[in-house]
This record gives C-alpha cells, structure tokens and sequence, in this order.
C-alpha cells in the first residue's frame, strides 16, 4: 500500500543512534521481507489473508461445482476430499487467523496508544512464517498421492493412510503453529507491557480485550495440537501406538486432544470478530457500547468455557453417559454468556442514531446470520438430537454460519471500518453497499438449503447423494458461485480506495471513539511515539 | 535508547527470514526423508545448520544491544512476558503427552481390557476377549514384544537428585549475579549445566538398558510410546536448557551481564526450572505409579 507512506510524522532530529530505526518506511521488496513496522506487518497479514480467502474459496467452489447434480461430475473422490480437507485447512489457518492477527497488529498498537507491537523481529518472522508454511501445505495437492484428504481433523486411522502428503501436511501444521504461538505471545505482551500510563485495562477497546484472550487461548491450545500431530506422525513413521487399539492405545484418544484443541479454536475464529463488532455498531449507533464490563466477563467465560466443551464434536464416537452429560450441559452453557453479547449489541443499537454505512451493514448482518449459527449450534449440543445431525450437511451449515456469515463478514466489517484510516481515502460507499446486499442474499441462498438437506440426511464429505437431495444442492451451489464472484467487487473496492477517492478525515466516522481516531488518516508510519497522556475522563473506547 | 520516555523500536531485521527459509529447508527435508523422498536427509541437515546460524546472529545481535545498553525497562518487560508465555506454552505441549497417559492408563485401557461397562467394554468383547488390562500394557496384540517395566529406584532415581541440585545451584548462580560476583556465578552455572549433561548422559543408558535388557522399545505399545516420547522431549528439553545455560556461562566469562541486568541468565533459570517440574511429573507418574 504506497499510500501508507505519503505523510508521516514531521521527523524530529534525534540524530544519534543507528537503532531507534528510521522513520519513513525503507524502499523496495526488501522493506516489506525485513520490516518490524506493525501496520507494514499488518498489511502484509492482511493482504497474504485475502489471496488465500481467494485459493480456498476457489476450493470450495469446486466442492460446490461437483454438488451441483448427483452424481460423480466433475472431479474424482480422492480430489473432491482433498479439496473439502484443504479448503477448510486454508480457510482457518490461512484466512481468518491471519487476517485477525493482520488487525491486530494494525489496530492494537493504535488503539492502547503504543508505538508498535512489543517485539517487533518477532512479530516479522510470525508473518514471514506464513508463506513458507502454505508453500509446503499446498505443495501437497501437485504430489502423486494427492493431498491431504482425510478431512481437517486429520482423524486417525484414515489419516494414516494417506500418502506422502502425510509428512508434509505434519510439518506444515508445526510450522504454522510456531508463527500463530509467536504472534500470540506478542499480543499478550504488547497489551499488558505497551499500555501507557492511565490506559487500564478497562478503558481497553473490546477488540482489544477479545484478542488477549484469544491469544491466550491460542498459546493454550496451538501446542496441544502441535502435540497431537506429533503422535499421528510417530504412530506412522516411528512405531508408536497411541491411536492403535492393538498396542494399548486408542484412536478416539486422537479426537480427544485434537478437540481440546478445536474447541478454543473455533472461538479463536470468533472472538476477535465480537471485538471488531464491538466496536462497529456504537460508532453507527452513536452511542457507547451497552454492558461493556459484561461483555469483558463473557469473553473471558466463553474462553473459559471453551475449554470443558471438547467432547460434543464426538458424541457419536463414543464416551461414558456422563460424559455425554456433561458435555452437553457445558455447551449449552456457553449460550448464556454468547447470549449477553448479542443482547448487549442489540442494546447498543436501542434508541441510537443509527446510520447504515458498509461497516454497520456488515456487522448487523453478523449479528444476525452469526445468532442463526448459534441456534443451531444450540441444537447440536443436544446430545440425542446430535447423534441424528452428526455428520450431515446440517452441522455444515451450523459452523458456516457462524463462519461466513459471521467470522467473515466481521472480517469485512473491519475492512470497511478501518480502511479510511490504512488508506486516508474513503471507500466506495456505494460499491460497498451493493457488495453487502449481494453477499447477504447469495450467503442465504448457499447455506440455507444446507439446513434442510443436513435434516434429512444428507452426509457431508461425500462427492455424490442420493436424488432427494438435488434441488436444494443446486440452490445451494447457485449461492456459492454468486458468492464467491461477488467477492471480487470486494477486491475492486479495496484496490479503488488505496488508489484514490475522497479524502478522509482523521475522525473519519461521526460517532467513532478511541485512540485510533485521533491519528491523521492515512495513519502516519509511527504512531504514538511518545506516550499519549489518558486521563480517568479520556475516551479511549 | 534515546530517553526514559521514548519507546524501543529494533531496526529491519533480516533474521526472522533466514529463520524462515532454514524452517522452510528443515520441514521439507525431514518430510521427504521420512518418504525416502531424494536429497531429504541433505536438505534436513542444511535446514538444521541454517536454523543454528540463525540463532547465532539473531540471538548474538539482541546480546550485542542489550551489552551496549540499547534496551530500556520496558523492553526488559516484554522480554520476560514472552518468555514466561513461552514457557506456558511448552506446559501446553507437555500436556498433550501427559494427557495421552492419563487418558490410556484411565480410560483406554480399562476398556480394550473389558472395564467399564455400559457399553466401553465392546471393543473387548468384539475385538479382544481374553485381554485383561494390567499397565504397563502393550495392548491385546503384545506389540514389539514381552518388555520390563521401567523401575523408578535407581537410575530414575538419581537423575531426580541430579536435576534438583541442578535447580539448587542454578538458584546459587542468581544470588551470585545479582551480587555481582562474577566468578561464583560462572562456577555455580558450570555446576548447573555439568549436572544437566551428566542428567542427560545417565538417560541415554536408561534407554540403551531399556533397548537392550529389558527390550522396552519406542515400538512397546502405548507403555513404550508414552514413556519414550515423554522422557524423550523432556531430555530434549533438558538439553536445550543446558546449552542455553551454558551460552550464558560463557557469555559471563566475556564480561556480559551485571548485577541488574543478566535477564539472558533468568530466562534461562525459568526455563530449568520448568524442565525441573515437568521431570517431577514425569517421575511420578510415568515412573513410580
């Protein structure tokens, strides 16, 4: 983004030593490959996020194409499952995360008053992990054997037998897991270390709030599954019998730690998306957030929480009856602090001077099409009624749901929201709001229909269904197709606004508060060099 | 740094890319190695060295600042939040493994055994009725063979005095430094990071006396997989701590740290000490019960 660098700070003259770093942003490639700067770092997050948003949706609109018709069509099994294991692999790992760690390198800083992330040379080398690591992980779908094509989950056995993208597909996951450890490492300690003096913790940001504990849950959690992957490679190459009956160990044991771990993942996908739509809606609402020590509590709960659930992925898998207990009473817990969050954002927009720009659109539609996922996912945590749903294309509906419609569409929101203030440059309001509509509608018509054939049975990883099914699976594919291209005007709107367009102020929307609206727009290359000074009446949130 | 006041912001740096590439060099090899892939072996071993001149520029580089007193007090903070959060994460990793031997001791195991009832005793009456389960286990198809069970007295036993001294000498080593006294602090970590070799070295005969008299192998069904890997990464880990201690001990002989600043010296001591708990773990429940 050259724009970033027209206007920066009046350079003061320290004129002394070599490490206080430069103040504009270095030219060329190589500034972008050695940068410590958290917005160049950002930027790079967020750009390498959309590309793979692209390269796993085009996955998935071959998954979608092969639907169409019952039928084997268009491509073979072994590559349809390939396809629905990398899509969700490079959806997850490739797009959300990073994309959240993208905003929050630009945002955190900016938002507590800091200068940059805490360790900056860290923070470069959790970026420049990325691309090696997807080099790897998508190198396995062009070997003989195909990709990986067990599933995400990566379940023993089958997960044994797949060929030599095996390795590959282990490794690339340790690789990952060091760059999103890292990451979240800096994050805790950037909010609790870079906060100037007055800057409590509750007068943070609830974006900022959702990412600590999203960074905790990540260090919790990402080397578990670091772990669980270790034992699938060692079982394969190494001899070991953890998942092998035959040798004492059991492979639902796999299921076990893999979901101790994706449990919190999931909400690792969604908690900074309440943070960023915390944010949203009292700057177009014009009013400040309702309940906001409440919604610190629930975040903090549903993270805790997050960690006693991990056993409603595998009812069906087998566990003592009270174990299905209590897991099902645990997830159904989790709706009451998700509930005060819907609750409190409904609250915020009571009564307010509601104005509707792109970013407000998108965060109302999360509200609503992310309460529908929760629902379902309310039907899910019942155990009996899961036994019947496990597996169909109604649990693939519920987590897109909350996915798509959600995790997504809050990732577009924070586009909208804060590109003005990346670019200096107004986006192309109108553009946004067609965007917006045409999402909405085709998200509905692509994952809606999944509801009803997931009810009635239809199994999900599977490239052909029975007949029953083919209306609502060509409904279903004319959504995904519609959505996917629609995407592209997203592209379009991005790229226009970093080009040009009207300028932008420094407070950009009327009703926004905190400190990032207090920088010039575009933000100049270093921010809050000096401490700012946060008194008890400064609004920082 | 410039003022008090002012924040540290590092330079470009070229490291993190290196590191980057040597990862990059060091996953694909390994992954084709273990496919009998060409060249596997040769790229693991490059990605290794690469990763090893990594650390050495990038690690001399932040002793070089912080020697010639670039950083400040906040820098010093994040320090050692990441490094505490780091060692939480290392926790994490070890509970996966404990995790799989609680789960295969209490749960598993019981029921390929026939325990449990209500339905977790299929798997024994389908698969393998006839398997009583009694840990150590190999599980109803004795894989890799009959094998001995590791004892706790003895070897295991020693390495427990071995690594709690370590700790003790290692606390020796920080009472000296922030002192200021140069030389017992060199002593107390050669003390320290003997100890943690001499752990290391008796480890390594457990294992070739569990491979060669008691034919307790990496292969020995879940009793082996969890005993191996457990003690494994914790040795790993053990090894690591010894050489980053003794990265410190010989960056004290250069004249490096003070009696305020020698953080290097702490990050390593939490370290050791997390190495010295996760081994408390590890005697109890994977050696004595």
């Amino acid at each position: 983004m050259s724009s970033t660098d027209v206007t920066h700070h009046a350079p003061e003259e320290h004129g002394h030593d070599h490490d206080h770093g430069e103040h504009g942003p270095a030219k060329g490639l190589m500034r972008w490959v050695t940068t410590t700067n958290h917005k160049d770092i950002g930027t790079l997050y967020l750009w390498f996020s959309l590309i793979m948003f692209f390269i796993g949706g085009a996955m998935a609109l071959i998954i979608r194409a092969e639907l169409f018709q019952p039928g084997i069509q268009i491509v073979d099994p072994m590559f349809f499952n390939s396809m629905t294991t990398m899509h969700a692999i490079v959806m997850i790992f490739g797009v959300v995360m990073p994309a959240f760690v993208g905003l929050a390198n630009w945002m955190i800083p900016m938002m507590i008053g800091a200068p940059d992330m805490a360790l900056p040379r860290l923070n470069n080398w959790s970026f420049w992990i990325m691309p090696f690591a997807f080099t790897i992980m998508l190198s396995t779908l062009f070997m003989d054997s195909g990709g990986p094509a067990g599933g995400w989950t990566l379940y023993p056995p089958l997960v044994l037998q797949m060929g030599d993208s095996f390795a590959f597909v282990i490794f690339a996951i340790h690789f990952l897991g060091i760059s999103s450890v890292m990451g979240s490492i800096n994050i805790v300690a950037t909010i609790f270390n870079m906060r100037p003096p007055g800057m409590t913790f509750m007068k943070m940001p609830m974006f900022v709030w959702t990412w600590l504990i999203t960074a905790y849950l990540l260090i919790a959690t990402i080397p578990v599954f670091a772990g669980a992957v270790t034992m699938l490679l060692t079982d394969r190459f190494f001899g070991t019998s953890f998942f092998s009956a035959a040798g004492g160990g059991d492979p639902v044991m796999f299921q076990h730690i893999f979901w101790f771990f994706g449990h919190p993942e999931v909400y690792i996908l969604i908690l900074p998306a309440f943070g960023i739509v915390s944010s949203i809606i009292p700057t177009f609402a014009r009013k400040p957030l309702f309940g906001y020590d409440s919604m610190v509590y629930a975040t903090a709960s549903i993270a805790f929480l997050s960690f006693i659930v991990w056993a409603h992925h595998m009812f069906t898998t087998g566990m003592p009856l009270a174990g299905e207990l209590f897991f099902m009473f645990s997830t159904m817990m989790i709706s009451v602090p998700t509930g005060v969050k819907v609750f409190n954002w409904v609250a915020t927009m009571w009564r307010g001077s509601m104005s509707f720009e792109t970013p407000m659109l998108f965060a109302i539609g999360f509200v609503i099409m992310f309460t529908i996922g929760g629902l379902s996912g309310l039907m899910l945590a019942i155990t009996p009624a899961d036994i019947q749903y496990h597996d169909t294309y109604f649990v693939v509906a519920h987590f897109h749901y909350v996915l798509v419609p959600g995790a997504i569409y809050s990732l577009m929101a924070a586009t909208y929201y804060w590109l003005p203030k990346w670019t200096g440059n107004m986006y192309d309001e109108k553009l946004g709001k067609l965007h917006f509509w045409i999402s909405t509608v085709f998200v509905n018509v692509l994952f809606f229909p999944m509801h009803f054939v997931g009810l009635a049975g239809m199994p999900r990883r599977i490239p052909d269904y029975s007949l029953q099914f083919a209306d609502w699976n060509m409904i279903a594919t004319i959504g995904a197709f519609g959505f996917g291209f629609s995407q592209l005007m997203f592209v379009y709107i991005i790229v226009k606004c970093i080009r040009g367009g009207e300028k932008a102020t420094a407070e950009v929307w009327e009703g926004a508060r905190g400190l990032e609206w207090t920088v010039d727009s575009p933000a100049p290359y270093h921010t809050f060099e000096t401490a700012p000074t946060i008194q008890p009446a400064t609004i920082t949130r | 740094m410039s003022s008090a006041t002012g924040y540290y912001i590092p330079h470009a740096a070229r490291w993190p890319i290196v590191g980057s590439i040597g990862l990059f060099i060091f996953f694909y090899g390994f992954a084709t190695w273990l496919n009998q892939g060409p060249f596997g072996r040769e790229m693991f071993i490059l990605g290794a060295g690469v990763l090893i001149f990594m650390m050495f520029g990038w690690f001399g580089l932040v002793a070089r600042e912080s020697e010639s007193g670039t950083y400040n007090g906040q820098v010093d903070s994040s320090f050692r939040l990441a490094m505490m959060w780091f060692i939480f994460s290392e926790v994490m990793f070890f509970a996966a493994f404990f995790g799989a031997l609680f789960y295969a001791r209490t749960f598993s195991g019981p029921w390929i055994g026939g325990l449990g009832g209500g339905g977790a005793d299929m798997t024994n009456a389908i698969l393998y009725q006839g398997h009583d389960y009694v840990w150590p286990s190999n599980g109803p198809g004795d894989v890799g063979g009959k094998f001995e069970q590791m004892g706790w007295f003895g070897l295991p036993l020693i390495n427990t005095l071995l690594l709690l001294s370590s700790g003790v000498t290692c606390t020796f080593a920080h009472h000296a430094i922030r002192a200021g006294h140069r030389q017992p602090f060199i002593l107390w970590l050669l003390a320290t990071v003997s100890l943690g070799f001499l752990f290391v070295g008796l480890q390594a005969v457990e294992y070739i006396h569990a491979y060669d008299a008691m034919n307790l192998k990496l292969t020995s069904g879940i009793y082996g997989s969890t005993f191996f890997m457990l003690t494994g990464f914790h040795g790993f880990h053990v090894t690591m701590g010894a050489i980053i201690l003794l990265v410190v001990m010989l960056r004290a002989t250069r004249k490096h740290f003070s009696a305020e600043n020698h953080f290097a010296f702490e990050a390593a001591a939490w370290y050791w000490h997390f190495v010295d708990v996760v081994w408390l773990g590890l005697f109890i429940f994977v050696y004595l019960i």
